[in-house]
């Protein structure tokens, strides 16, 4: 038999790989604490938060959701997948980015503070986005979005030269397109 | 179902009503529990009065709380069974703290109750109050705080049923006073209903075990490296390693944790690798090109620099933990499973599918081996007038070796030294600190592994620097009349310390050396055990052999060379085959670069 020597695949400099962003949607037990013990896991772990939910969503079975954007290398993403799941308190881990049916949506309140022709622009862009206005008074606006983070980002982009002045958004919530369940 | 419970019907236990306390013990009778480790306070009176009369559970009574702890982790580890420890609140569970993060890093089944402060005084900076729960989140497996009684038993079982299965870990229940005497109803382990869906992979996925042992039959040079995780899967798993090692002829290595595994006394044995390994056992995990590993978690210690760590292997990978597989390795086939199921597994396709070994490449392969193991890396030069620690635990293991023997350690040269000559045959007879690496952690594992095997000769291979962390535990030792030997090492030094300054920091001796030392031998006389001393080679097998006669603990001060380094060794930041022997150790600190100097 031919010695196959295999090439190495260890080699690989996890420095050299690039860094993606990455929305895990994980199902866990709503107990005292399960909060912390997964922020304390990425803490602990060195990895980063992007953005974080979380609520309730069956109150008979006592669970919450949490929708978790992180970002690392494609190693570092593996390795909080398999670490979400070895907390006893979760339920189900499902990496929304990879799946091609992920949804992700996330809701934005935008403060803009403009007069005159800079007023009327931002009405025109908030109707382009379907922004909705949500309370006004003669020098201001807030308007209500949702959409993919990445819409939210472009229309915080196009109102700040338009006055805006404050940015409150709810973080990246994702489920996935069809009829399967977490 | 356990025995105790046929003192109650299960059905009239669903609706008996017990206080906290009671349901504490109760639960922990049912789970069968028969030893615990403790020490009493405040916020844990009610249960230590539940337990006065309870003749059903034997409570050992430590001196630290610590020293609880690495009982039960001695206990757990020689048995196979979980580790029980009670506590109060406050310092009582921050003295808990190192031994709870000691079973996480080694994977030992732990369950530990503390008191708290009553519910409604949470929070207010209550006298002995500290956030339990916080602080023992990161270092458990899992922890619970009992907020409502009706919770407790559930919780209890639970917690048994977490720290034993999967991976094994600490988890800790932080009980309230007011939670203690509240009433609830009591049920059993089968009656109640688990909160978490804690279902752990225990059978590995049958395609990738086809495929490993299909990479296995194709492979010239294998390897098998075993870890703790072989021995945390039980006996049968160690039964299993051997048969599979059989039958693919493959030489055996195995990481400090699981040493016992595989009896060194097969020639296939190479000995412990990693840092501190042989020079057979590195050098064909550098050379190998198909690395078995089970249960082991290629730990800093074992892989030595990672980007040259054997370059030339496929590697499989067995673990009952996914987040081992790929965490410092990739691995080209990873298995999620328990060990002892997944080698059981592995062997029945292998036999199904009528794999074999490519004989003349094994041969080859095992002539290469043989080289190595010639160069004989642990071979060392005895003086005339002093001891040699080598030497001191060698002989050891030849007055202990035909006796039913449980060796724990402390963590330092004497701990590398222990691993290196004492040579174990059977699984759970080795107990030492291998992933916080706790020095202190010895005595008081010696106390629990003794209290579970009361005639059988347990002895703790000691440092001078390390036994005084825990010494206060050779009282529980003779109130609880445990003949545990500690074996000291005596050099004054913190040795694997004064060894990296020397090697590393250009022999500046910064605060290594313990300029006063207790005489071990009259301490041994304060607390009431014997005292003995060996201070020259030719006392030493006389010294020894009454150690081993005497039915009381001992404290034997064995006065060993001073400035004895630990060799062979993989200096940091270097391959496996950059190993370097005791002979060619001369100038270490011109061997290992800046880079290499910055890692532990």
């Amino acid at each position: 038999m031919p010695d196959p020597q295999p090439a190495s695949v260890y080699d690989l400099d996890h420095k050299a790989e690039v860094e993606n962003l990455a929305t895990f949607a994980v199902l866990v037990d709503n107990e005292p604490g399960v909060l912390h013990r997964l922020v304390g896991l990425f803490a602990a772990r060195g990895y980063n938060i992007e953005s974080l939910t979380v609520a309730e969503t069956d109150r008979n079975a006592h669970t919450s959701r949490v929708t978790i954007v992180t970002r690392g290398t494609p190693h570092v993403l593996g390795q909080i997948e398999a670490q979400l799941e070895k907390m006893v308190s979760t339920r189900h881990v499902q990496d929304v980015t990879r799946d091609p049916n992920g949804l992700e949506r996330e809701l934005a309140l935008v403060k803009v503070k403009s007069l005159g022709a800079e007023r009327v622009e931002a009405l025109r862009v908030a109707d382009i986005f379907r922004a909705r206005v949500i309370d006004t008074t003669h020098e201001s606006f807030v308007f209500e979005i949702t959409g993919a983070p990445n819409k939210i980002d472009k229309f915080a982009e196009l109102m700040r030269p338009l006055g805006l002045v404050e940015l409150s958004r709810t973080g990246v919530l994702s489920i996935t397109r069809g009829a399967d369940a977490l | 179902m356990t025995a105790h419970q046929t003192i109650t019907a299960p059905e009239a236990a669903d609706t008996e009503m017990m206080s906290g306390a009671e349901i504490v013990v109760r639960s922990l009778i049912d789970q069968g529990v028969e030893v615990l480790f403790g020490y009493p306070g405040g916020a844990v009176l009610p249960i230590y009065d539940a337990l006065f009369a309870e003749p059903r559970l034997r409570h050992i009574l430590v001196r630290h709380e610590q020293g609880a702890t690495h009982a039960a982790e001695g206990y757990a580890r020689s048995t196979g069974k979980p580790g029980v420890v009670l506590v109060t609140s406050g310092p009582g569970a921050t003295n808990a703290v190192t031994g709870i993060v000691d079973a996480l890093m080694d994977s030992i089944p732990l369950v530990v109750i503390t008191g708290q402060v009553a519910t409604h005084l949470i929070g207010t900076d209550a006298f002995q109050e500290c956030d339990t729960i916080g602080i023992t989140r990161s270092i458990t497996k899992h922890n619970y705080l009992v907020k409502n009684v009706d919770d407790l038993p559930r919780i209890m079982h639970e917690a048994f049923h977490i720290a034993t299965s999967g991976r094994p870990g600490p988890v800790v229940i932080d009980i309230p006073k007011d939670v203690q005497f509240g009433k609830a109803a009591y049920q059993g382990p089968q009656a109640v209903t688990h909160a978490h869906d804690y279902r752990p992979q225990v059978k590995g996925d049958a395609g990738r075990i086809a495929e490993a042992v299909t990479l296995i039959a194709q492979s010239r040079r294998p390897i098998l490296y075993t870890g703790g995780g072989v021995i945390n899967a039980g006996p049968r798993a160690s039964e299993l390693l051997r048969e599979f090692a059989e039958l693919t002829g493959a030489p055996v290595t195995s990481t400090l944790m699981g040493l016992g595994a595989f009896p060194a006394a097969d020639p296939k044995w190479l000995g412990m690798l990693g840092m501190h390994g042989s020079f057979e056992a590195n050098h064909a995990m550098h050379d190998c090109d198909v690395m078995v590993a089970l249960g082991a978690r290629f730990d800093d210690r074992v892989t030595g620099r990672l980007d040259a760590f054997a370059p030339t292997s496929r590697k499989i990978h067995v673990d009952i933990d996914a987040s081992s597989i790929g965490k410092n390795v990739r691995c080209d086939v990873g298995i999620v499973g328990d060990a002892a199921s997944v080698l059981e597994d592995m062997i029945a396709a292998w036999k199904a599918m009528r794999l074999s070994v490519d004989k003349t490449a094994l041969d080859e392969w095992w002539k290469q081996i043989e080289v190595w193991r010639a160069r004989d890396c642990f071979a060392y030069t005895p003086d005339s007038k002093l001891i040699k620690p080598q030497q001191a635990v060698e002989r050891l293991y030849h007055h202990a070796k035909d006796k039913d023997v449980y060796i724990t350690t402390e963590v330092g040269q004497h701990q590398m030294w222990a691993a290196q000559y004492f040579r174990f045959e059977d699984p759970n007879r080795w107990m030492t600190s291998g992933g916080l690496g706790t020095m202190g952690y010895g005595l008081p594992a010696a106390v629990g592994v003794q209290i579970a095997h009361p005639d059988s000769l347990v002895i703790d291979i000691a440092g001078d620097a390390s036994v005084q962390m825990t010494m206060q535990e050779m009282a529980t030792a003779i109130q609880y009349d445990l003949p545990i030997k500690i074996f000291i090492l005596n050099n004054e030094w913190m040795g694997m310390v004064r060894q990296w300054q020397q090697l590393l920091h250009g022999e500046r001796y910064s605060h290594s050396y313990s300029e006063s030392l207790p005489d071990f031998v009259k301490m041994a006389e304060a607390f009431g055990a014997v005292g003995l001393r060996a201070e020259h080679p030719g006392e030493l097998d006389d010294k020894i052999a009454e150690m081993i006669s005497v039915r009381r603990p001992v404290l034997f001060d064995c006065r060993v060379t001073k400035e004895e380094n630990c060799f062979p060794m993989i200096p940091s930041g270097k391959a496996h085959n950059e190993m370097i022997l005791a002979q060619e150790a001369r100038d270490l600190g011109s061997i290992i670069d800046d880079a290499g100097k910055r890692l532990v």
